[in-house]
Order: structure tokens, then sequence, then C-alpha cells
């Protein structure tokens, strides 16, 4: 029997792994169907997830567990439960989500904005300091470093790579951010430097492209290892 | 009042979580307030998946073109949902991870949805293949470079192109196709990378402070109420 569904998994995956491919030629049906299933299968698998994770691990262990357990044993006289490791400030996010679903009904839809605000006033102000943190003080930091030794005053111990590594990253972080500085008009000795950061700018989006197609291949290179491998048996 | 609120929840939260990072005391509100987020989450993917199934149902009613393959979708929700939450085919039962390995739930999303995820990022090698044939020409300085970048970087990662370069000596080392592909990662590409980022650094900054002045109110949609 464990054979039989092992076989029907190869089956399976392969089934729509093809049917994924058969774009390849023109929109299908296969491809259709094997579309609607990914479509369908993911919402169903995050949603789970999501529920298990956040609304049970989180909100319901921590929280709502405890709330209703403690409603019931006022309600009935018995045992209140203990409060040991439960943060009732948990209920203010349920109560954000619950008003998030008012959007549902269009007159008192507004009040989904409340949770919409909360989300966007938080994500700004821990971005905020984050952001200065690590994407702004932490980036500058690296770029000026010093240029014949590895450290601050530790003599010279530095080989001509390094040097002109350093003076490379420092030039290209410098004109490219001149080149994002849209307040001044790109003429003259400004316009030079912004210049020099589009060549930089041009060497980045390079890179970075050739690094997409190669993990693109390694997938494709995987799907069909698969095929040839797992589901034909062709290669060992 | 619609405005109002909303408005003052924002510079009020914004407000308290610059604050928190210079108040000891109020440090680990930055992750509380994640918490808060997490549990929204759930509620809005209930939204989610509540339109998923609004769409598809009502596209299935009115029949209209590919109907089918809303029962398809609908099906594929539904059954993971059953299968997820009352933990049908876990081994474990129901108090088991739903991820827990051999249960059915883990099981479709080794053999469904990762082939499929999979197969979907492997076919944009065709079409990125196919888009750079037709945007990647030389015809400027700019363009080239960019040509140029991509070609060495794909080529250092291949054993071509270790072939094509070996002749080349020690001494000039740098010239290596792979060593040269090393080199254009850790300098000019990094060196353009950092303008980036702290690009996107400033940009974050300047605009979660026009959040949070109320300069910025595109999120609250367009009623004026």
């Amino acid at each position: 029997m464990e054979v039989l569904f092992e076989h029907f998994r190869l089956w399976l995956a392969a089934f729509l792994t093809l049917g994924i491919f058969s774009f390849l030629y023109k929109d299908n049906p296969w491809y259709k169907l094997s579309e609607a299933i990914f479509v369908g299968i993911s919402a169903g698998y995050w949603f789970v997830v999501l529920f298990w994770d956040n609304f049970y691990g989180k909100f319901w262990v921590g929280a709502g567990d405890y709330t209703f357990g403690w409603i019931g044993a006022k309600l009935s006289g018995g045992e209140v439960p203990s409060s040991s490791g439960i943060d009732l400030m948990l209920w203010v996010g349920a109560i954000l989500g619950f008003l998030m679903l008012l959007r549902l009904i269009p007159k008192i839809g507004w009040l989904s904005r409340w949770p919409l605000a909360f989300i966007v006033g938080a994500t700004a102000g821990l971005w905020l300091i984050n952001y200065v943190a690590s994407n702004v003080m932490v980036q500058v930091q690296a770029t000026m470093v010093p240029l014949f030794s590895s450290t601050f005053g530790s003599g010279f111990d530095s080989s001509l790579g390094a040097i002109i590594g350093t003076i490379v990253i420092f030039v290209g972080t410098f004109s490219g951010l001149v080149y994002f500085f849209f307040s001044k008009a790109h003429t003259g000795a400004f316009g030079t430097t912004a210049k020099i950061g589009i060549l930089f700018l041009m060497i980045t989006f390079g890179a970075s492209f050739g690094y997409t197609v190669m993990s693109r291949m390694s997938l494709l290179i995987g799907r069909i290892d698969y095929l040839l491998g797992d589901w034909l048996g062709m290669i060992k | 009042m619609r405005r109002a609120i909303p408005l003052t929840i924002l510079a009020v939260v914004g407000t308290v979580l610059i604050v928190s990072v210079f108040l000891p005391p109020l440090e680990n509100l930055g992750e509380d307030f994640t918490l808060f987020f997490d549990i929204i989450a759930v509620f809005a993917f209930f939204l989610g998946g509540g339109n998923l199934v609004r769409i598809h149902f009502n596209k299935l009613w009115r029949k209209r073109k590919d109907w089918g393959f809303s029962i398809v979708t609908l099906f594929g929700f539904f059954f993971m949902l059953v299968i997820g939450l009352l933990k049908i085919g876990n081994p474990g039962g129901i108090g088991a991870d739903p991820t827990a390995e051999g249960s059915w739930f883990q099981e479709t999303f080794n053999y469904v949805i990762n082939p499929l995820q999979s197969t979907m990022y492997a076919l944009l090698a065709f079409f990125v293949a196919s888009a750079s044939y037709r945007a990647f020409r030389a015809k400027n300085r700019e363009a080239t470079l960019l040509l140029l970048a991509a070609f060495i970087i794909l080529l250092g990662r291949t054993p071509f192109g270790v072939m094509l370069t070996a002749w080349v000596p020690e001494s000039w080392s740098i010239a290596q196709i792979p060593n040269l592909a090393v080199w254009i990662m850790n300098s000019p590409n990094l060196a353009g990378q950092r303008a980036i980022i702290i690009g996107i650094g400033l940009g974050v900054v300047s605009m979660s402070l026009r959040l949070i002045l109320g300069i910025e109110r595109s999120y609250l949609g367009e009623d004026r109420g």
C-alpha cells in the first residue's frame, strides 16, 4: 500500500510539474488546472498555518483560553484558571483584527481603518529607527573605512587590491547616492558624479540579473532532475 | 471623525514606538506590537480567504468562462482547511503539529505546493532568457556595462568560465573570469547596492515621518467622510 502511495505522489508531482511547463507551448487546460490547484491549495495551506501558529499559538494560548475559562469559572462558581504566562494585552490585537472584518459591513466599514492605521503607524515607528540604524548608519560606516589598514590606528597592513577595492566602494556608493539626489539638476561636476553613479548602478543591476538567472536556472535544473531522476528513474 | 481617529491612532502608535527605543521600560513595546500584527494578520487572512471563496463561487454561479477551474480551486482550498484544521490524516492526532511529517497536510505541501511553486519559478528562466535577448543590446555605454556584468557573473559560476581563462597566469589571477566575478560582486556591485540600500533607508525615514505627521493619507482610501 505504501509503495502504491509513493508512486501516486511521484506521479502527481510530475503531472503538476509538466502541467506548469505546458504553458511554454501556450495557455491550455492542463496549465489552468495546475494553476487552479496551486491557488486553492496554497491559500488553504497558509490559512491553516496562520491559524495554528498565530491565532491558536499566540492569541488563544496567550490570552483567549484563559479569558473564556475565567468567565466560565465566574459564571459557574468554579475554579479560576491560573493566570501565569497570560498576556491580556493580546486582546488588543484580537479586537483590532475583529475590526478589520467590519469591512464586510458597508455601514460600519470605516472602522476597519483603525487596525490599518495601527499597522501603518507601528510599521512607520519601527522602521524609522531600524532603517536609520541598519540601512543608513551601518552602510555609511562600512563604506568609510581606513585606506591603508584594516582597522583605525593599526599601522600599514593593507594590500594594493584592498586599497583599490576600498576606493571603488567609496566612489561607487557616493556617486550612486549623488545620482539618486533629484533636488538639484544633474549638470556640471554634480552631473559628472551622477553619471559615474549610473555606471556603478548598471554593474549592480547586471550582477543582480546574472544572479537571478542563475537561481532560476538552478530551479529549472531541480525540476528536470526530478522528472528524469525521481519520476522516470533515468538519472541514478 | 472617520479620518481623524485613524490619523490619531497612527500618530500616537508611531511616536510611542520611536520614543520607546530611548526609554528602557518601553523597549519591548516593538515586540508586543509585532505580536499584535501576527494576530491581526490571521483576521486579514479570514478576509482574503473569504474573498477567494466569494469570487470563485460568483464565477461558478454565473457560469463565467473557465468556471470549471473554480471548482478545483474551491475544492483545494476547503480540502486543505478540513485536513489542516481538523488534523485529518495526522499520525499525531488532534494535538499534533499540523505540519508533522507524514500528515496529509504536510504531504500535500511536499507533493503539490512544492513542485508547483518551484516549477512556476523555474518557468521564469525561459521568460528571463527571452526578455534579456530582446532587452540586452549593447546600444550605449550603460547597457554594455550591464550586459558585461551579467555575462561575467553568469560565466564565473560555471565550469566553462573557469576553463575559458584557466591559461591566465597566477600573477594576473584577477583577470580569470571566476575571480573577476567575485571582484565585481565585492566591489562595484557592493558600491551600487550600498547606494540603493542607503537610498531606501532615507526613503523609508521620510515616508515614515510623512505618515506619522499625517501628510501622507493615501492608506485611508478615497472616502472623505
